[in-house]
């Protein structure tokens, strides 16, 4: 832990670390969504991996340890797993190219617009903070206040959790009665 | 130039927009679902990005609910999706129209 912070508090280096990791992920989120060579849902998946892991690095710059090895758990560990296992269980072809509907393209730029225009309106509003933030995102002062202060969520999580599973359970028994 | 939150707000801006036009323009419901796991992955960028630069560890506790409530709700949709798939046949949602008027 010592030796991360050390190398996290040179600044040259976390500004070139970022620049990396957020190429890499951006990029990584491309070939997932668009990719020119393959239609396929497993490059798609696979891209999503790497995508996960830039992203988790990103946690790191921001001092998140503990985030950055759940993302890498949770979701390169579990999430992606599930989704191999659902599109080998479909046998999914390769999805043919359909022509673009107009509609479809319009409202996609409509919203990208809506979004950006809300990203610029809070860029306007952040206050340049001139003191180095001090935060660090340790499992001990997490799970301090996710027992303390967030003890009801943290309770309630674990119920949707349950639900999730019985969900998902009577999904996939044979005959839906 | 130091960088700052607006950083990881672009980035996290531009991820969402990936995400939203890849549920929007993409046909297959696996794509559009990991598409939502990319919003999903953006929102969750940008409160790590906040709770740092404010010095609050309520976004970080924010975000692991968030991934909680994730992985549920992926474990929920491909099973409807394998559902879906078991009666029609198709994992695309041109071929979904029954609900259609």
């Amino acid at each position: 832990m010592e030796a991360i912070n050390n190398l996290l508090s040179g600044s040259n280096v976390t500004d070139v670390l970022f620049y990396v990791f957020a190429v890499l992920t951006l990029l990584c989120a491309v070939l997932v969504v668009a990719n020119p060579f393959s239609r396929n849902p497993v490059t798609s998946a696979m891209f999503l991996v790497l995508t996960i892991i830039s992203m988790s690095g990103l946690f790191l710059l921001l001092h998140a340890f503990f985030l950055a090895a759940v993302q890498i758990l949770v979701y390169a560990g579990a999430v992606i797993v599930l989704f191999i296992f659902v599109i080998m269980l479909l046998d999914l072809k390769e999805e043919q190219r359909r022509k673009i509907k107009f509609f479809g393209l319009a409202a996609g730029l409509v919203s990208v617009g809506i979004v950006v225009s809300i990203f610029l309106k809070s860029l306007a509003s952040i206050q340049p903070n001139v003191a180095e933030p001090a935060l660090e995102g340790e499992t001990y002062a997490l799970g301090k206040l996710l027992f303390t202060h967030y003890t009801l969520p943290f309770e309630i999580v674990s119920v949707l959790l349950l639900v999730a599973m019985i969900g998902v359970i009577l999904l996939s028994k044979k005959k839906l009665e | 130039m130091h960088i700052g939150i607006q950083h990881y707000l672009a980035v996290s801006m531009i991820l969402f927009c990936l995400g939203l036009l890849g549920v929007i323009m993409r046909r297959n419901l696996l794509v559009i679902y990991m598409s939502l796991e990319l919003m999903l992955n953006a929102a969750n960028l940008a409160l790590v990005a906040f709770s740092r630069f404010n010095n609050k560890l309520d976004g970080q506790v924010l975000v692991f609910f968030i991934i909680t409530v994730a992985a549920a709700e992926v474990a929920v949709g491909l099973a409807l999706i394998v559902a879906l798939y078991r009666k029609r046949q198709s994992a695309h949602v041109e071929d979904l129209t029954s609900m259609k008027l």
